[in-house]
């Protein structure tokens, strides 16, 4: 890579974290070894980094003494790293001019047992931050241009009840079904919890809605082809009939939906025995009959259901819990009581896991007087027939794994979700993971549920993994307005941190190209010889591309040979850490003081300097309500500023004392 | 400063959505490993550079540790493939400069791996101080 600028006025804060730093790293050296690296103008020690009035500090140190890149040294760049971001932009410097360095997650609290040998840790990771900032380079934001429309795949309820707020929120909508009619697995069910609408008039429901609205343009018997094209600019070729449509959307969403588990042939009977039935058969069968249960022109008067079957195995394929099946069944028993008379019902299950609201529809099935018989994966029931009956054996654990025979005229298989047998052909379209339960993948399943590594790209529903009516619509609605978030303006912006390519080095050998998961290489001429080019809205920044390059020629922008070989160089210097100043570092420079602390902090402390008290009694002094001071205190004891000390009398409320301030300065 | 080479010095490569997290987790539940670590996070393991490696032996480096994100990388299921690839070139280069392949090791971190994360410092750790020897 080429000679880069290097920073000259960098700005370096090393946060004290109220203690959580300064309790085992010498704080205080930190500062005068930053001080004296090159380029360093400005190194201060901080009680919270993160403060309010720290944060102006630095916006006043920035633009009063002309800094160029800042380096703050205290936790996780997960929790500040944008915080600090943003306060480089606010003071009018580039947001990547800025590197976080974590000196508590990954070096005060690893290391707590060791103080000396933590600060000497930090003193290298610190170099390492003001090495690799005064490299760095301004980036600026992609914008792309979107396109408001959006594709949905599926036309389940997921994928129907998204369209339809796609379109409310103003997108074009162009729906797409696979089959000949909408409303997937849910149209063919009857009654539902809670409602006791059925699954049918839901579907239909949609549907009608759906006809009304102009903007959604629904396609069934269609199927998608190719997706080119990236975030905010789609171009979508589906297949209907023998014509072959290109849509232009700006964002996609993936409703695809599951298959039921296909029990194996032989499987507790399964396709062996004629009263051996899966779940979905068994709704069907309820929906449809008259007023008495028949099937195979013999009267039911007694059903098993077996829980669990192709799900939660320990050494089988699907190792999850599919979620939906022991509602399903139990509400399926709950529906034969109330549609037909005298049917005993045996539940053999292994766990029960009606969660939720769901929970009643258990107390209701137990009310009713079914038989729950618990079996363990490694001894599960056996099933045979015996002249007209099914015989199922087995050992229940609940009566210390006592071998019982059950007869009966039904054996229900209770199976539950699996991803679909096509699931490839989207996820290979479009490019997005999935697990090892070979479901979609979300980025995070906590903070990013509904997002997937492909800008642009969205999964809702249950083609993510086993969900309930209403959680597929919750995920595909969360999804919906995610991407109405991004097409909503005429411009997206995309973080900056992509592959590069040095022309001038690069002689193509299309190896980047060749490892390229995105397809974001492409060939360009320049310089009078074809190079590299790197699509800026498609290019992750994973960075796979850099390694296998044999000229050396790209590099991921914040992680170029330059930072990365400075950080290295910044953890191998030397350190020197002098003998005395371990027993300071606890408390700082002369102890905490308190004039970055809100005011009522400062009370507390005072407060609690006499003698340790009680969240009550600490109210009652200060005169302020409970619940104030609790969350103060809180917020104290998080940050290793108070402690519990023990409870009172009446065994109710602790009492707190402090812990770290040594010298409140009022 | 304690004798030299007392702790051996390592430079792990984690990703910055799976295994760091897991290494912030080893801090946040104080359990402990060898000081001597240092941690440069990058988005995803395939990106790593046979010559940065190279670089932190020749800074005096005693071992590389890779912290990857295995078949959990959201970038690519090859992931783990082409981070095996760069282990292999670099052992190449660290057998051209006298380094002991053995210096460099790699393994699977989850976000949650606070456990997995220290004892593999504490064995690489353990193992570095008898090669030199």
């Amino acid at each position: 890579m080429e000679e880069k600028q290097k920073k000259e006025r960098i700005g370096v804060y090393i946060c004290h974290c109220g203690g959580n730093i300064s309790d085992y790293v010498d704080v205080a050296q930190m500062r005068d070894i930053a001080k004296n690296e090159d380029g360093v103008v400005v190194s201060k020690n901080v009680m919270f980094a993160c403060a309010d009035s720290n944060q102006k500090e630095m916006i006043k140190d920035i633009q009063g003494q002309n800094l160029d890149a800042i380096v703050v040294a205290s936790c996780s760049p997960k929790l500040h790293l944008h915080t600090f971001r943003n306060v480089a932009s606010r003071a009018g410097i580039n947001p990547y001019n800025y590197t976080q360095v974590n000196i508590r997650e990954q070096c005060s609290w690893a290391h707590s047992d060791t103080p000396k040998e933590a600060s000497v840790k930090a003193a290298g990771l610190i170099r390492a931050g003001i090495h690799k900032v005064a490299y760095s380079e301004a980036l600026e934001n992609i914008e792309v241009s979107s396109t408001r429309a959006a594709v949905v795949i599926g036309a389940g309820v997921s994928g129907m009840r998204a369209a339809i707020a796609l379109a409310k929120m103003g997108n074009q909508v162009y729906l797409i079904e696979k089959e000949k009619t909408t409303g997937g697995h849910v149209a063919n069910l009857g009654k539902l919890f809670v409602t006791e609408q059925s699954g049918k008039s839901i579907a239909g429901s949609l549907l009608e809605e759906i006809k009304k609205i102009t903007s959604i343009t629904l396609f069934t018997e269609a199927s998608v082809e190719k997706v080119s094209g990236s975030l905010g600019n789609f171009k979508v070729d589906v297949k209907t009939g023998t014509e072959t449509l290109h849509l232009a959307a700006g964002a996609i969403l993936v409703a695809t939906g599951f298959d039921p588990y296909q029990p194996k042939e032989g499987e507790f009977g399964y396709s062996q025995f004629p009263g051996v039935i899966t779940l979905p058969e068994f709704r069907e069968l309820i929906d449809n009959s008259g007023e008495t249960l028949i099937y195979n022109n013999r009267k039911i008067k007694s059903i098993a259901y077996i829980y669990c079957v192709g799900m939660r195995q320990t050494k089988g394929e699907n190792k999850y819990c599919s979620r939906v099946c022991c509602t399903t069944a139990i509400h399926s028993s709950l529906l034969v009581h109330e549609k037909f008379k005298n049917v005993t019902a045996y539940h053999l299950y292994r766990d029960i896991r009606t969660y939720g609201k769901q929970e009643v529809l258990y107390e209701q099935s137990s009310k009713n007087g079914d038989i729950y018989l618990k079996y363990e994966e490694k001894t599960p029931p056996v099933v045979s027939q015996e002249g007209n009956h099914l015989v199922i054996k087995i050992k229940d654990e609940l009566t210390r794994r006592q071998e019982m025979e059950l007869e009966t005229d039904l054996v229900v298989l209770v199976t539950g979700m699996v991803p679909r047998s096509d699931h490839e052909a989207i996820s290979g379209i479009l490019k997005i993971p999935a697990g090892n339960d070979k479901f979609y993948n979300e980025i995070h399943p906590k903070l990013r549920p509904v997002e997937t590594v492909i800008n642009g790209v969205f999964i809702g529903g249950s083609c993510q993994g086993p969900k309930n009516i209403s959680e597929s619509v919750q995920s595909a609605l969360s999804a919906a307005v995610k991407i109405n978030a991004l097409t909503k303006n005429p411009t997206i912006n995309l973080e900056p941190i992509i592959a590069r390519v040095n022309f001038e080095a690069c002689t193509w050998c299309g190896k980047c190209a060749e490892v390229c998961e995105y397809d974001a290489i492409h060939q360009l001429e320049m310089y009078g010889k074809i190079v590299a080019s790197v699509n800026e809205a498609t290019c992750k920044g994973c960075g796979m591309c850099a390694p296998v390059c044999p000229a050396d020629a790209i590099d991921i922008a914040q992680y170029s040979n330059a930072e990365i070989e400075g950080m290295i160089d910044g953890f191998a210097q030397k350190v020197e850490i002098s003998e005395e100043a371990g027993a300071e570092a606890a408390g700082g420079e002369g102890g905490i003081t308190m004039k970055d602390m809100p005011q009522v902090w400062r009370r507390i402390a005072s407060s609690l300097e006499t003698d340790p008290k009680t969240i009550p009694a600490l109210a009652k002094e200060l005169d302020l309500n409970p619940e104030l001071i609790t969350y103060n205190l809180m917020t104290m004891n998080k940050y290793s500023l108070v402690e519990a000390a023990g409870m009172d009398d009446s065994d109710e409320y602790y009492f707190y004392k402090l812990k770290n301030l040594k010298h409140v300065e009022n | 400063m304690e004798k030299k080479h007392s702790r051996p010095k390592i430079l792990v490569f984690s990703t910055d959505k799976i295994s760091d997290p897991g290494i912030d987790q080893a801090g946040l539940r104080k359990i402990h490993y060898s000081p001597a670590v240092y941690v440069i996070s990058l988005p995803c393991s395939s990106g790593i550079k046979p010559r940065w490696i190279l670089h932190a032996f020749k800074q005096g480096f005693d071992g590389v540790f890779i912290a990857a994100d295995g078949h959990e990388c959201s970038y690519s299921p090859r992931c783990p493939e082409l981070t095996n690839r760069i282990i292999e070139e670099s052992q190449v280069l660290m057998k051209e400069n006298g380094i002991s392949p053995k210096r460099i090791r790699m393994a699977a971190i989850c976000s949650v791996c606070a456990e997995p994360f220290a004892s593999h410092m504490n064995n690489f750790t353990k193992i570095l101080a008898e090669l030199e020897e």
